[in-house]
């Protein structure tokens, strides 16, 4: 008897115990390991950090260098960045609202055998290569680009636009990249709600306007968030959308630790700006942890 | 399956005791789903618990089958302690209430997975199948998949499934549940049919009294995690222990009286709702401090008239509220005149056109003096 | 419904501004001149060209490489979390863990890529290992963000399954290890399926990540591509992604095509056998 119940306890532990400890040591250690490096010093050593402890005539010392939190907060770039970057993904976070939205309840309300089909179709482009995708806006947005060229042809204007490398071509690259991210958790919540309800509604008495606004919108709060949260994290820390289509007045704060980190070789200031970042998104994190099992305790009912 | 313990009974003398349930509990976190249950289940009876969700008559069921280890207390199936015992390693078998057929598997293969985990001969295997999809009719659907089968049709697949290994104990988790009402008492009998054949003996969990009193020769209340009342369905309908039990079965009639006459063969009780007092054939033991008792009487054991009994107790008069007409027998509902309580009288309808008694007359309810129950609560 | 309409319109409209850039590009890399404003004629030349590129050719091995391993690896891992997370009802904890495999998933790539390399330069401090950095550590890196992903396909098809199967299998005398592959892996392998395509993609299509992970020498297809990409628009880049575009269509439609087929078959296979009764 003992042996058995020893193997059942074994059995489950394994299973929890095996992507427990890997998410622990790869996962969760880093995050703590930036924490200690953004309390150093960049230093011209391999790694090129400052220790943290120090040993010397049986003294332990540990040194919390804040100067790299200290630098941040001298040049307003950084400050500058992490706004931008805020005030970015939360209008293209709308953006993606107002156009996934009816895309999604599109698909949803399509005949049932229908729907893999277009939810395919939309989620096909996101699985071709995300850098090519943006890579494809450039020669469309340059100023000898597709589209000048097409506008300057049909004379509607005589010099060409300046799309690529403004704030416009940063959005367009980031609502055409992130889309699909929206529309996945929308479509998944709008095709849940039960057709009976607004059949009741509108049997009621109720017009098409006041059942949409009364009814679907808020029984489809749990997608909206979670696709929101899709979209509105990641971006904050995009890096590759600016970089290719936005200019040096784009400042959003994914760049700005990249530059920090290759081209200025300053680890210590890095790892400062990643802490800061994840303290900012701490809290959109969990909201999106709090929807998700908000939307698996809905689905259990 | 469960090796032979060394202090089993000598295999010549099989007790009829197959399942010993001792003491048994189960908590989880705070709350006591099942609490100190005792109880024997006989070789080759159909054995039903019956109660409300949350009764904990699931529970215990899934404790026999092995998906809950009871907190406290013992199992022991003819002889062997199967407490601690995996649910793959016992010689039980359980029939699902959502069947939980496989999806990915023939009807065939569905029978035959238990009997490949014994590693019986392939020949026997095919034996076996062809000889359960037989004893449930479904032989001719052998190739089909679940899917592809009615509710009732996959209620005999399961059925046939867990019956499939002879399984020592048969446990069957709301097996009508997912019937509709014609379909169900069809399979009901059906299903003791086939249980009686095989020589099964089986514990059901069921909310279904009716269900319970068709099919099974003994069964238990359980309320609250506790067995109420352990007896045949006769027993229990017709000698309830209690207030509860006998509000639970069936329909009854409650009246509150006093003692005002203890005699050893006969007691007299008052009650305000009646306009005589009643008196009971038999006596009582009551309890010293309070001479406060129910009267239970089923519907069925009262008499509806239009002209006053000609005996001076258990009788009272009223007016005709309200009449169910059901086609076999009508339930007549009986204002009393003296506190407006209701009555239900129970009428079969014997004859085609027949002079009943209709709303607001009056009539007179009467009964005899063995027809119900004293009830201490 | 009036919505309906106008949702119907921006749904067309949508898919019109996804595939648009797509397309074009596709039909660039056709175009015999170097630079995109410029049409003249039709030519695949740059086709050849890019398949003599070796450098270019190589990174594409390697990338297909880390990401079959990776997928793998983070569906092996995904399994174990879905059970975790689904199955087992409480275990200490739970919330950490259930935190831990949500929060890759929006968590930005410059963060992961940052992190993940900072710990691998304390452990090389420390333990000596990694030695260098390279195809392992990008496989450690993708693999941990692909198991995210994973959980959340294969955990959502293990809620919908009947647990109550499990049971019976076990009531019927397999141990807890068969039923799983006898039981549960049939009835899952769909999930599992398409959450090793998407982890397969997600790694392939990772810049940042291996960029920060990566070492000397172990370029990936996509840090090739950021390199090329950054100097401008070029010629051979656009047929590179017009053949990932193909080859992630016809794979998708393949997929798509064949479940189709089979879910008609076996709808028709039933009607016959209906038929026969």
């Amino acid at each position: 008897m003992k042996l058995s119940r020893l193997r059942r306890w074994s059995g489950e532990t394994l299973v929890v115990g095996i992507p427990m400890v890997w998410l622990l040591v790869f996962f969760l250690m880093p995050f703590i390991i930036v924490a200690k490096i953004s309390l150093a010093q960049s230093a011209v050593s391999i790694p090129p950090y400052t220790a943290m402890f120090e040993w010397a005539d049986s003294r332990l010392a540990v040194i919390f260098d804040l100067s790299s939190y200290v630098w941040l907060t001298e040049d307003t770039l950084y400050f500058d960045a992490y706004v931008n970057s805020i005030k970015i993904a939360f209008f293209s976070t709308l953006i993606c609202l107002m156009i996934g939205y009816p895309m999604a309840y599109a698909i949803a309300r399509a005949p049932a055998a229908n729907q893999p089909l277009w939810l395919l179709l939309v989620l096909l482009p996101s699985w071709t290569s995300f850098l090519i995708r943006i890579y494809a806006w450039i020669g469309l947005l340059k100023n000898n680009g597709l589209i000048n060229n097409f506008l300057m042809w049909i004379g509607i204007i005589d010099d060409p636009i300046q799309m690529l490398h403004t704030p416009f071509a940063v959005y367009l690259g980031i609502v055409y990249a992130y889309l699909p991210f929206m529309i996945l958790p929308l479509y998944a919540n709008l095709v849940k709600h039960d057709q009976s309800l607004l059949e009741a509604a509108s049997d009621l008495g109720a017009k098409a306007f006041t059942i949409f606004t009364r009814i679907t919108l808020p029984l489809s709060k749990n997608g909206m968030v979670a696709g929101s949260m899709l979209v509105f994290i990641p971006v904050v820390g995009e890096y590759v959308i600016p970089e290719l289509l936005g200019g040096n007045s784009t400042v959003m704060i994914g760049k700005v630790l990249w530059q920090e980190f290759f081209n200025n070789r300053d680890w210590s200031v890095a790892a400062a700006l990643a802490a800061i970042m994840v303290a900012i998104l701490i809290i959109p994190i969990m909201l999106f942890h709090r929807y998700e099992q908000k939307t698996l305790e809905e689905e259990a009912q | 399956m469960a090796k032979a313990s060394p202090t089993a009974v000598n295999t010549a003398e099989k007790s009829e005791v197959l399942v010993k349930i001792t003491q048994v509990s189960k908590t989880f976190d705070t709350t006591w789903a099942v609490d100190d249950v005792s109880l024997e289940i006989k070789r080759g009876e159909i054995f039903a618990l019956l109660g409300a969700s949350g009764s904990g008559k699931s529970t215990l069921l899934r404790m026999l089958a092995g998906f809950e280890r009871p907190s406290q207390g013992t199992i022991l199936l003819d002889g062997d302690d199967i407490t601690h015992v995996p649910p793959h390693k016992r010689a039980i078998n359980m029939m699902f209430q959502s069947y939980a057929l496989f999806p990915h598997m023939t009807i065939e293969q569905n029978i035959a997975f238990g009997l490949k985990q014994d590693n019986m001969p392939k020949d026997e295997i095919t034996e076996r199948v062809a000889r359960m999809l037989k004893l449930v009719h479904m032989h001719q659907y052998a190739r089909r998949k679940p899917d592809q089968l009615s509710g009732g049709q996959r209620q005999r697949v399961a059925l046939a499934r867990s019956l499939a290994k002879q399984p020592k104990l048969l446990l069957l988790d709301e097996p009508m549940g997912a019937l509709d009402k014609k379909l169900r008492t069809e399979m009901q009998l059906e299903v003791v049919d086939i249980l009686e054949k095989v020589g099964a003996t089986c514990v059901m969990v069921t909310h279904d009294q009716e269900e319970a009193m068709t099919m099974a020769y003994r069964m238990a209340i359980m309320d609250l995690g506790k067995i109420v009342q352990i007896g045949t369905p006769r027993d229990i309908y017709e000698s309830p222990n209690s207030r509860n039990t006998a509000e639970f079965i069936g329909s009854i009639n409650i009246f509150e009286g006093r003692i005002v006459d203890d005699q050893e063969s006969q007691i007299t009780i008052q009650s305000p709702d009646l306009d005589t007092p009643i008196m009971v054939g038999h006596g009582v033991s009551t309890s010293i401090e309070s001479k406060d008792l129910i009267y239970a009487i089923r519907p069925e054991k009262t008499m509806l008239t239009t002209g006053r009994p000609s005996q001076h107790c258990n009788w009272s008069e009223g007016i005709v509220d309200d009449i169910a007409y059901l086609g076999g027998h009508s339930i007549f509902y009986v204002k009393l005149n003296r506190t407006g309580k209701i009555v239900q009288c129970f009428l079969a309808n014997t004859e085609r056109r027949y002079d009943a008694p209709v709303w607001n007359d009056r009539v007179y309810v009467s009964w005899d003096e063995f027809a119900g129950v004293v009830l201490n609560s | 419904m009036r919505n309906f309409s106008f949702s119907r319109f921006m749904f067309w409209a949508g898919l019109t501004f996804l595939y648009l850039p797509m397309f074009i590009l596709v039909i660039y890399s056709f175009n015999e001149s170097r630079l995109v404003t410029v049409w003249a004629g039709w030519s695949t030349k740059w086709y050849g060209e890019l398949f003599q590129d070796t450098q270019i050719m190589s990174a594409v091995k390697r990338s297909l490489e880390v990401a079959f391993l990776s997928a793998t690896s983070a569906v092996f891992f995904g399994m174990l979390s879905s059970w975790a997370m689904v199955r087992i009802a409480k275990f200490r904890g739970k919330t950490l863990f259930g935190g831990m495999i949500t929060a890759p998933l929006v968590m930005p790539d410059v963060i992961i890529g940052l992190s993940l390399l900072l710990l691998f330069v304390a452990f090389t401090q420390l333990t000596g290992w990694p030695r260098e950095r390279g195809m392992l550590t990008i496989w450690i890196a993708h693999t941990t963000f692909g198991m995210a992903y994973a959980t959340v396909v294969i955990s959502s098809r293990l809620r919908e399954m009947d647990a109550s199967i499990e049971e019976a299998a076990m009531d019927l005398g397999a141990p807890p290890l068969k039923v799983f592959f006898a039981i549960t892996l049939p009835l899952i392998a769909p999930a599992v399926v398409s959450a090793w395509l998407l982890a397969f993609t997600l790694s392939l299509d990772d810049v940042v990540i291996a960029s920060f992970v990566t070492g000397p020498g172990a370029t990936t297809l996509p840090i090739e591509v950021l390199s090329s990409v950054r100097r401008g628009v070029s010629p051979k880049i656009n047929v590179l992604a017009s053949l990932i575009i193909f080859a992630v269509s016809m794979v998708t439609f393949t997929v798509w095509y064949v479940s189709r087929r089979l879910e008609k078959n076996r709808q028709k296979a039933m009607a016959d056998d209906f038929l026969i009764e």
